[in-house]
Formats: C-alpha cells, structure tokens, sequence
C-alpha cells in the first residue's frame, strides 16, 4: 500500500510539472508583458532593464526552472494589473471561493446521495420519476442560465436572497468568511445551487445506477433472505457498497466544482479567485493566470490523491496488507 | 407421523410477459418432515430455484405465486407480506444460494454479518449475539474462529466462504433451509464436506431441508427423498432409493440413466433425446411427451399427468414397471 502511494505522488508531481510548464509557457506566448507593464511612452532601454529584472532575457529552462522554484516557495511574481504580489491577491480571493466550493460540495454531495438512493430504492413512484425527469433538464442546462433563472426567481421576484456579492463577512485575519453573519450565508444559497446543481445531479443518477446494480448482487439477495430489515439491507448492505465506485467521480467533481467557480462567481459577481482569473484574462495578468492555473491542479491532484486513499479507507479488499492466511 | 414442517400445495407461480403468462412453476405439490432432506432435480429451468424462492417469498417481480397454499410449521405463510414476511426469513427459513463469492457482502466482516443475522431474529445483548457468533462458526468448521470473527469475505477460501454462508444461515436456528445448488460453485474436493456438514447440522437440529441441485451424487448422498421436476411441474416424488434404483417417469430414468453413479453400477450411460420445451412454447398433455419413447395419444392430450391424478409417486400415465426396467437392462 504504501509503495502505492508513493507511485500516485510520483505521479501527481509529474502532473504538477507539466501543468506548471504550461502555466509558464503563457508568459512567453500569450502576450508581451513587457508591453503591458509601461505605457505608450517607453523608451527601448526601459524595455532592457525590465526585462533584465524580471529576468526574461534568460534562456527557457532557467526561466522554468526559477518559476518552479518560485512557485513552490508560494512566490507567483507581481501582478501586472495591479502590482502587488499575486500570492497576496490570491489569498484574499481564496477564502471565498473555497467557501462556496465547500457549499456547494457539501450540497451536491448530500442531495445527489440523498436523491440517488431515494429514486433507486422507489424506482417507480411517481416522485422518483419527476426527480429524474427533472435532474435530465439539471444536466443539460448552462450553469450560468441556472444562476441568471435563480436570480431572477429568487432575486428580483422574490426579493427573498441576494443577486451579487458574498454578503457581510467576517475578516478572522487570515481568513475572511461569509459563515457568520446572515447576509453572508443567505448570499452563499444561490451561487452555491448554481455552482453545484450539475454535479448534483450527476452524482445522483450515478448513485442511482450504482444503487440499482447493487441491489441486485447476491449478497443483498442473501441479506433479505436472512431476514435483515430494509433499512439494515438499504443502508447497510446496499449504500455501503454503492458508495465505493461513486467516490472517484464524486471526488473529481468537486475539483471540477473550484474549477467552475468561474463561471458562477462571474454571474453572482463572487469576489474570489475565479473571478479574478476572468479578470486577469482581461487584462493579460500573465502572473495571475498562471497561478490560478497552479491552484486549480495542485486542488487537483490532490483531491484525486485523497479519492485513492478512501478507497482503502472504504474497501478492505484493497488492503492487501492485512490479508490474513487462506482459510 | 407428526405434521411436516413445510406443506406445499398446488404451488403455481406465473410471470407476466409481453407474450402471454409464463407457468414457471405448475401445481407442485410436496411435504418436507423435521430433520428430513428433500432433494429437488431437474434440468436447467425446470423451476427449481422458483420454487425455493417462492416458499421464501424472494420472487423478483414480475414473478408471482397465483395458486396454492404453502403452510410452514402449520401456518400459512404465502401471502405473507412486509414485516410478517421479514420475521420468518432467517428465522424460520434459511436459504442458502449457489455461489458463496456473492453470497457475502464484501465490505462487512464475517462476523458483522453473523451478529446482524443473529439481532434481527433473537432478542438478546450485542455481547450475546457475538457470543453466538462465533459458536456459529466454530459449528460449521472453521479453524481459529475467534479472529476469524474479524475477517473479510475475501479472505476466505471457496469452500470455507460457503460454511460461512451456512453458518449464517443456521444462526438463527430455522425449521428449514432451502439450499439452492450449495456446492456447484465449489471445487470438487470440498462439494461432499460441505453436504457432510449441512447434513450433519440438520440431522442434529431437526432441521427440514429442501436441497436443489444438478449432482445425483449429492442426492445419493444426502437426500431422503426426491422431487423430480420437469418444465415448472413435479415428475416424480418419491424416497431416494426408489427414485435411484426404481425411476417410475421416463424422465427421471433418463436422468438416472444419464448420471455417471457407480453406486447405481449401470454399463453405459444413456441420453435423453431432444432438451425441455420453453415455457413459452408448452405442449398439450404432458410436457415431456415430445422426448418420450412411451408416449400415446393419451399423453399428448390435456389435461395432463399430475402426481395425484396418477400413482401419487410419477405424474405419467405409463409409469415404468419393473419388467420394464428388466427387459431394458437385457438389450443394452
Ligand atoms: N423474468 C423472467 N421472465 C421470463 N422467464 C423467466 C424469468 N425468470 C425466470 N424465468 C424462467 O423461469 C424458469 C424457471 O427458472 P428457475 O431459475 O427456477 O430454474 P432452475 O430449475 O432453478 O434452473 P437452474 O438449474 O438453471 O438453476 C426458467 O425457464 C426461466 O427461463
Ligand atoms: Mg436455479
């Protein structure tokens, strides 16, 4: 096991690297910064010394091997829009951000368990059907209409949740959070819906799937046969087992759920890093691009390390070393 | 005699389907006695396992019993439903499927297992039912019990998984067991230890049994009796002896005559001609009569051969006779 996981590190570490290869790259493709750093009136020796300090007169590898070096000490330079260092525009973005991916995380997790096992356990009623007919419209639709249509009902009908912004929040120092005042949970409700309501949905017609298949095994078969009560074979026996090929794609949707903050942090005008990176794009903040892009896949790989360990958490199977000798 | 434990009677099981009502199982009739082994055979699709899971009230819809009666312990108990239903699964009847690999759930320990089995059904201590637990698997045979209790499914062997199985479903000491093939998943070796064992630990408790399998050694074995079933209906019924040496239906002959036994101590083995019609596509009179050497006019027409209407052992209207049996002996 622990071979194992040092092989997924490994792996995840490559990944990291070529990511961060293409973050870098952006500085010399996308863009001059150069230009977008001075103004009309530079003069060609003002273009040679910055880029002497920003040492862009470097050959490539340096270059890489220096921002990597950077990168991992949490130094992503300067923004080029604003002119501060782009760790501390980030971690002032980040607590937003984090939390309405934890809501709506949280969201998408227990209502996709939640409904899944509700419409495979009463696969016929009426109910079950609506939810499913319904969860096809979930999948289909654009998130930003999802928000704009919850706006607008919610918003500007209702007048019951707020429209923009994270409401008030409470700055802890380090960390600024919407949890705890009113306004800032209410302003959490919508995006958090918007931002998770596809991956609700997905979760809940896997756990359905998943759900229906095992309830066909032999082993649930044997567990009512041995006159277990439902909720002992549902729950038990059942839920148990579903969950354990729903955690891989449970676990990558919740690091595609940080990566589509964009979107939903755009239309709800969300102050976190998301929406900082649709800004950036305006404006060719190089720095900042390329470390959301870092975040984004460093919140990846190692939400995908942590799938791989609840496995083993989860399934004893895999957990080869305490098989115990063949009986 | 006292009464029978379980009392089967004109069980008729029917699946609706786009192209009319299947008859899976047709009229079958049968008693099983305390400490008694009933040994169902027949081939693939006879209605064996149908008949197993209808007693049990484990039919997946659409399957459905829509005649009969099924008495147990002299209470009726086909129309049970819901928690009724429940109470008597585990408690009153064991079932024990083919395949110990799935029979278990993989992600709970064996004796998690053991001790939910042994919670619905009796009402004693978390501390009691683990107790009994592990009573429960040192009675079917498995070494160093006491960790074993903390094992996974995987961590056993084929054969050891099965005396898991059995322990689970004897742990709350039912009147019956409906053993549905318990030994065709596993490797030869281990087939006859684990009959040896469930023979054992039924004759102990008094038990009644209804084995179904395909091995004629293992109703040699362990049966007292025989049920025979041809497409959804009983062909014969009659003690294990008289079916081995003394088959009365063509059909069990053919069996019979198909089964390598040395016990039987036949020549060569003979084949029936022809596979069992469809349920779909039923003939008139008795089912077997397409692949009888013996039928007439009279087997081709309804209503068909029953148990009762017949001897009450073969549902044929021209039963095998000794002399038949004789002269057969003399031209092979
Ligand atoms: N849902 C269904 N729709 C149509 N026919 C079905 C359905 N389920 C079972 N059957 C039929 O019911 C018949 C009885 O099946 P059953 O499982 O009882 O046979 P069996 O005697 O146990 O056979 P085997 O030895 O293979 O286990 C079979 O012919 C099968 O094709
Ligand atoms: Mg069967």
């Amino acid at each position: 096991m622990l071979a194992y996981v040092i092989r997924r590190v490994f792996q995840s570490l490559i990944v990291l690297l070529v990511v961060g290869l293409v973050a870098f790259s952006m500085f010399t493709f996308v863009g001059d910064p150069i230009d977008n750093m001075l103004g009309q009136e530079r003069t060609d020796a003002d273009i040679a010394r910055l880029r002497a300090q920003l040492g862009l007169d470097q050959p490539f590898p340096v270059q890489y091997l220096r921002f990597l070096e950077n990168a991992i000490q949490g130094n992503f330079g300067v923004s080029y829009r604003q002119g501060r260092p782009v760790a501390e525009i980030i971690a002032e973005r980040a607590p937003a951000t984090l939390e309405l991916a934890f809501v709506s995380g949280l969201f998408a997790i227990t209502f996709g368990i939640g409904l899944g096992v509700f419409t495979a356990l009463r696969r016929n009623g009426w109910a079950a059907n609506t939810i499913m007919t319904l969860s096809l419209v979930g999948v289909s639709l654009p998130t930003f209409l999802i928000g704009i249509v919850l706006i607008y009902i919610f918003s500007v009908e209702l007048n019951w949740l707020p429209s923009f912004g994270r409401g008030e929040v409470v700055d802890l120092g380090w960390w600024t959070t919407g949890f705890l005042t009113a306004s800032g949970l209410k302003a959490l409700i919508l995006p958090s819906i918007t931002l998770g309501l596809y991956q609700m949905t997905l979760i809940m017609r896997l756990v359905r799937t998943e759900m229906l298949e095992v309830l066909r095994q032999d082993y649930i078969r044997f567990a009512r046969a041995r006159g277990l009560k439902d909720r002992a074979v549902h729950f038990r026996h059942a839920l148990k087992n579903t969950l354990v090929p729903v955690i891989t794609v449970t676990g990558l949707q919740l690091g595609s759920i940080i990566a589509f903050a964009i979107i939903t942090e755009t239309v709800f005008q969300w102050p976190g890093v998301g929406l900082l990176f649709i800004n950036a794009i305006q404006f060719v903040d190089i720095p900042v691009m390329a470390a959301y892009l870092m975040l984004i896949s460093v919140m990846f790989v190692m939400i995908n390390l942590i799938v791989d360990l609840l496995y083993f958490a989860i399934d004893p199977r895999l957990r080869v070393d305490r098989t115990a000798a063949k009986g | 005699m006292t009464d029978p434990v379980l009392s089967v009677r004109n069980l008729t099981v029917e699946i609706p389907t786009r192209r009319g009502v299947l008859r899976p199982v047709d009229g079958v009739s049968y008693d099983i006695a305390a400490g008694e082994i009933l040994g169902v055979v027949g081939e693939s699709g006879a209605g064996k396992s149908m008949t197993g899971n209808a007693v049990i009230g484990l039919l997946d819809p659409p399957a459905r019993i829509t005649g009969g009666e099924i008495h147990l312990l002299g209470e009726r108990i086909d129309q049970l439903k819901g928690e009724a239903l429940r109470k008597i699964r585990g408690k009153k009847i064991g079932m024990i499927f083919q395949d110990p690999l799935t029979s278990l759930n993989p992600l709970l320990k064996v004796g998690e297992q053991l001790t939910e089995t042994i919670l619905a059904h009796l009402p004693v201590s978390q501390s009691d039912a683990e107790a009994r637990a592990l009573a429960a698997l040192e009675e079917v045979g498995i070494p160093a019990a006491t960790q074993r209790l903390n094992s996974y499914p995987h961590e056993f062997s084929g054969g050891m998984r099965q005396r898991v199985v059995i322990a689970l479903a004897l742990c709350a000491e039912p009147s019956l067991v409906i053993a549905d093939e318990p030994t065709t998943a596993l490797d030869v070796s281990v087939q006859a230890q684990i009959i040896a064992l469930l023979k054992r630990l039924c004759r102990e408790r008094g038990t009644a049994v209804m084995l179904v399998t395909h091995d004629m050694g293992v109703i040699a074995e362990a049966a007292d009796r025989v049920a025979v079933m041809y497409a959804g209906r009983l062909a014969e019924l009659a003690p294990v002896q008289q079916v081995v040496q003394a088959p009365q239906h063509p059909y069990t002959d053919g069996l019979m005559g198909s089964t390598p036994l040395a016990s039987l101590g036949q020549k060569r083995l003979r084949q029936i001609p022809g596979s069992m019609p469809r349920l779909t596509a039923l003939p008139d009179g008795c089912a077997f009569h397409p692949r009888c050497q013996r039928a007439t006019d009279r087997c081709r027409s309804n209503p068909g051969p029953t148990l009762a209407a017949c001897n009450g052992r073969a549902a044929c209207w021209h039963p095998l006779t000794d002399e038949d049996r004789a002269a057969r002996e003399a031209t092979a």
